[in-house]
């Protein structure tokens, strides 16, 4: 356990979106390996399987917000950033079904 | 020109107040600190220019920061303002909003003088993985200021300004002003909006203060507090002023001081320095006892499992499409997506992104990501249970005093463990300060952490103020090499 | 081989709510692009989502619709995936505790009830829409849609036919236009459905191999695209071919189904509960109140028409699979105590008049006590069944009352018998032979007399005292 194979490695970088050269797979096999090992202490911990997971600490609920419509911004503003806009929406490369 | 290096928060007030001194003084000396220290320090990301600094100026009419130069960490949002995260992918990115923290400030009559280097996306403790330059240490240039708050940091104990605000995940206030000897307080979970932080850890972030003073912490952080109809995380508590706590009077007040954290491993000055500390707060009259902690074990694993998880999904809308590094030369959509990403991320956000999907993917998701939400549910009571009959726990808040640039890349792991002190409060989601105890044999800061219970802040800052006072450790500032000496 | 087609849906439905799920955008159609935007929905770095306390009141109504049982713990969760549409890279939706299980929806096909399972029903939120740019051969993003409330409805595998798809997309848009949640109009996107079908041996219980279609945009085009595809699947395992898992987008113009390039390697999401929110608990009382407020549904409403008010099922089945139909047929009797007459009158003429004139029956609008009016003036003898029909389509056309149109266009009755048999006696003298006919035996010549009348009157004679004093006269 806490080994990563190469085709992990890959895959990991496809849900990542990420391209990955030759030296630095070989680096971040190594990295996540090591990460890993050490984490075998807490996914070994057999006391932690009947305990419920927590995700918020205040232990919050019910946080709603009221139907009531508002317009703070232009377009402009929220295009403004846009890497590539034909000044009504934001253009990517085609995208094919 | 007003000598703004030893001037705090409350001292700047107090002389406002007596009309000794305008705001427009104030920020006269900020910049021109600026101007002569940050070319060694490089805090700064973009520093404002003089007429946005001017506009805020003409704007500001009081509150209780009015005319108070401070430095915003490049992650927080300020609108129309350059906000990098450090990072190439958003190289020239400006929010079209400010974070709900910068409108409180505006409203309080601070003035922004610029946004700071931090680690990239929040991600470092040394701030070495800035993608565009290092921050050094005022204390000593060759040495990291700590991370990734590092900016934030070196620009409140270098005296460009008199506070700053950071963001700590898993210790990023708390870290860097131990290495930088200045006070770091991260608030309780929930108790500052995070809206308009970029966020990193979503269950673990919170934006906190930088200053020289514990009053001055106290002061800020009165200011920034406040439930946030646009963060569903936002608690409800009601508004404190926190200034009103500072007794000074700590008597029976008592301290936990857990076992593990004061291992043999245990830096031996380090360790000398927090004793003396723990002595001078009994001889103070608060009774310090030892407790035991079971999680040290695996408390590291939970923290990088949880935060790079939630790193992983946060940092995925990164993708050249609205804002922001979009690749040139690329072949489709998918390339450009790939391209986008690899240049635009440094080596460590690339790492924590993998981690954190392969803790998410399908047939680890139970082993790991579950379990460390797990993992939470336990450290959390376990606090609960000390303080029961403790009103605070004391601990170092790191394993060393600043290190040199590039001591500790090498293993990745390495300096994630580095972090044991710190994580444990973010899992929990509970307030805890960094102060200043001591300077070890090569004059460089130590720190001594206080974690208080959920919204336990008073408590946190009155003993550390009381501390403080009777030690005489607070705004020690360097001399910066090259400029003050 | 014999084999069985099986059939589960995924239907989306746009909760029409005033604002965004999670932030205070309009929610709108139409509309230039990116114009309804913010930097939440469209993710921009350090905003957050805050939950719109409507969609969890528009989820429970679908879900008491559609017989589930309301979960009083859901919680909301990140799906991960690239695509231009998803602004933050993920979409909010709910995996592991999806705020509805288990339901059902029962459809008449045939003339048979057939329960149709629902496994859940969740909340989550729309994407952007791409479009094509010719200028640069890009593709334009418009976010109008991004964030707009979504449920997701899940049926078990119980679907065997394409006219039971039909029916089952029919019915379901009727439950929930009478719940209010949607408007449930295919054609502009605010209901979609995905189909996942696969064929068995007949009388096995192992599924097959299963594609999903989507870009199934009409009930038409899913009566097309299961026939399609169960004709390509039946046609592949024929010739000793091996079914794939795959999403195939089906083109209604072509009338064909296309595997799409997945949109992600494997499509692992990543579900894990999203930080940024907190869970939903309700109370029980919360339910039974929004339960105890909903209008009546369609299968009570039936109950009721066929027990209380002695309606043949046949006329409650189609009266109540229309939200308005049977909103009007209420309205009716508030006034008017005849039910049978109203129903006739609805499966009659009113829904044959929207029909010709191609109105959806959810569009339709009429003044229902006017109506009840003119019912009454029919009882009254005061117009006849013709003109009643007249004025039904004026009142349609242009509003108004009953007694003005009337009125306005003579169509009163003429009951009185002087002048009834004045025009009977000449036409009998006037048409010896047809007389001739009817004494010898041929009763149906009545109808020729019956037909002059009318013409003579202008259509205005009341047919019972037509028929009365004809009679008389033929048999005299």
């Amino acid at each position: 356990m806490g080994r990563v194979t190469r085709s992990e490695v890959e895959h990991l970088a496809m849900l990542s979106r990420l391209e990955l050269s030759e030296k630095e797979k070989v680096m971040y096999e190594s990295n996540l390996a090591d990460i890993l090992e050490h984490a075998q202490k807490l996914s070994n911990n057999k006391e932690l399987d009947n305990v419920e997971p927590m995700t918020n600490v205040l232990g919050l609920t019910n946080v709603f917000r009221k139907d009531e419509p508002k317009k703070e911004f232009s377009k402009q503003e929220l295009l403004k950033n846009a890497p590539d806009s034909d000044g009504e929406g934001f253009r990517v490369p085609k995208v094919v079904e | 020109m007003l000598d703004i290096r030893n001037l705090t928060v409350k001292k700047a007030k107090e002389l406002l107040d007596k009309k000794e001194i305008e705001p427009k003084d104030l920020v006269d000396a900020s910049y021109a600190r600026i101007g002569a220290v940050d070319d060694k320090i490089e805090a700064f990301n973009t520093v404002l220019s003089i007429e946005e600094i001017n506009t805020q100026l003409n704007k500001i009419s009081d509150g209780a920061l009015y005319g108070i130069p401070y430095s915003l960490k490049d992650n927080i949002c300020t609108k129309d303002i350059l906000t990098t995260c450090s990072s190439k992918i958003l190289y020239n990115y400006k929010p079209p909003f400010d974070a709900t923290v910068e409108i409180k400030l505006k409203n309080a009559g601070g003035i922004m003088m610029g946004k700071t280097n931090m680690d990239e996306f929040a991600m470092g403790s040394s701030n070495e993985n800035s993608a565009f330059k290092n921050t050094k240490n005022p204390w000593d240039l060759s040495r990291v200021p700590g991370g990734s708050s590092g900016g934030p940091a070196a620009s409140v104990a270098s005296g460009e300004v008199l506070f700053a605000l950071g963001s700590d995940t898993g210790g990023s206030i708390r870290e860097p002003a131990a290495l930088c000897g200045i006070v770091g307080l991260k608030p309780t979970y929930g108790l500052v909006s995070r809206y308009g932080l970029i966020a990193f850890g979503s269950s673990l972030d919170q934006i906190g203060p930088l200053t020289k003073t514990v009053e001055d912490s106290a002061i800020v952080l009165g200011e920034i507090t406040g439930h946030d109809q646009r963060d569903s995380t936002s608690a409800t508590a009601e508004k404190i002023d926190y200034t009103k706590c500072l007794s000074g009077d700590i008597k029976g007040k008592k301290i936990a001081m857990p076992r593990q954290f004061f291992a043999k491993d245990l830096n031996a000055e380090i360790k000398e320095s927090i004793m003396a500390a723990i002595r001078k707060l009994e001889s103070m009259g608060a009774i310090v006892e030892e407790v035991d902690v079971s999680f040290v074990d695996y408390v590291v694993s939970t923290y990088y499992i949880i935060s790079s998880a939630e790193a992983a999904s946060n940092l995925a809308r990164f993708d050249g499409v609205r804002y922001g590094l979009r690749a040139n030369d690329t072949n489709g959509l998918v390339d450009m997506y790939i391209k986008t990403r690899s240049e635009g991320f440094g080596k460590e956000v690339k790492r924590r992104i993998m981690l954190g999907n392969y803790v998410l993917s399908s047939g680890y998701y139970d082993a790991y990501y579950l379990k460390a939400l797990k993992a939470r549910t336990v450290i959390k009571n376990e606090f609960e249970q000390i303080f029961k009959n403790y009103d605070v726990i004391v601990s170092p808040t790191y394993i060393s005093t600043a290190f040199e640039f590039g001591a500790k890349s090498a293993s990745p792991m390495e300096m994630y463990l580095s972090d044991i002190y710190t994580v444990p409060v973010n899992i929990a989601g509970l307030p805890a300060i960094s102060i200043p105890c001591g300077l070890d044999k090569q004059g460089l800061p130590i720190g001594m952490q206080l974690i208080g219970k959920p919204f336990g802040e008073t408590d946190i800052l009155n003993i550390a103020h009381a501390y403080e006072i009777e030690s005489g450790n607070g705004n020690v500032m360097p001399f910066v090499e090259g400029v003050d000496r | 081989m014999n084999f069985e087609t099986v059939i589960g849906l995924e239907v989306h439905v746009e909760l029409k709510t005033k604002t965004k799920i999670f932030c205070s955008c309009k929610n709108e159609f139409g509309g230039d692009q990116n114009e309804n935007i913010c930097p939440v929905c469209i993710g921009l770095p350090g905003t957050l989502p805050v939950l719109n306390e409507k969609v969890i009141e528009y989820a429970i109504k679908a879900g008491l619709a559609l017989n589930c049982d309301i979960q009083l713990i859901s919680r909301m969760d990140r799906k991960n995936y690239y695509y231009p549409d998803l602004p933050k890279a993920y979409q909010i939706s709910q995996y592991e505790l999806p705020i509805c299980l288990g339901g059902h929806v029962d459809i008449v096909v045939n003339g048979q009830i057939k329960r149709v399972g629902i496994t859940r029903i969740h909340i989550e939120e729309d994407a952007g829409k791409l479009v094509h740019d010719p200028y640069s051969d890009g593709t334009i993003v418009d976010y109008n849609r991004g964030g707009v409330p979504l449920i997701e409805i899940v049926t078990e595998p119980d679907l065997r036919t394409a006219e039971e798809v039909r029916v089952f997309m029919e019915t379901l848009r009727a439950m929930l236009l009478y719940v209010e949640v949607s408007d449930c109009k295919m054609q502009e996107g605010s209901m979609r459905c995905d189909i996942n079908l696969s064929l068995r041996e007949q009388g096995t219980e192992k599924l097959g191999t299963r594609s999903e279609m989507k870009n199934v945009n009409s009930f038409r085009a899913a009566v097309r695209a299961v026939e399609y595809e169960q004709y390509r699947q039946k046609d592949m395992l024929e010739n000793g071919e091996t079914v794939i898992q795959e999403t195939r987008r089906w083109d209604d113009e072509i009338g064909k189904s296309y595997a799409m390039r997945s949109k992600e390697e494997a499509h692992d999401y990543r579900y894990f509960p999203d930080p940024d929110l907190v869970p939903i608990v309700l109370e029980q009382k919360t339910v039974d109140d929004i339960k105890a407020n909903m209008p009546e549904l369609p299968n009570a409403k039936k109950k009721r028409y066929v027990d209380e008010l002695a309606l043949p099922e046949y006329d409650a089945d189609i009266i109540t699979s229309s939200k308005t139909l049977a909103a009007f047929f209420d309205a009716c009797l508030k006034t008017y105590n005849k039910p049978k007459t109203v129903s006739n009158w609805i499966m009659g003429d009113i829904l044959r008049m929207l029909k010709e004139q191609e109105i959806d029956t959810e569009d339709f609008a009429m003044d229902a006590s006017e109506f009840a009016l003119l019912l009454t003036m029919v009882d009254e003898n005061k117009i006849n069944q013709a003109a009643a029909k007249k004025v039904l389509e004026e009142m349609y056309k242009n509003g108004g009352k009953a007694v003005d149109i009337v009125q306005a266009k003579g169509l009163s009755q003429i009951s009185d018998e002087s002048f009834i048999l004045d025009i009977i006696k000449k036409i009998i003298e006037e048409n010896p032979q047809p007389v001739a006919d009817y004494k010898n035996g041929n009763k149906k010549a009545v109808a020729f007399f019956v037909g002059q009348v009318m013409k003579q009157s202008k259509g205005k004679a009341n047919p019972k005292v037509v028929n009365e004093l004809l009679n008389k006269e033929l048999d005299s």
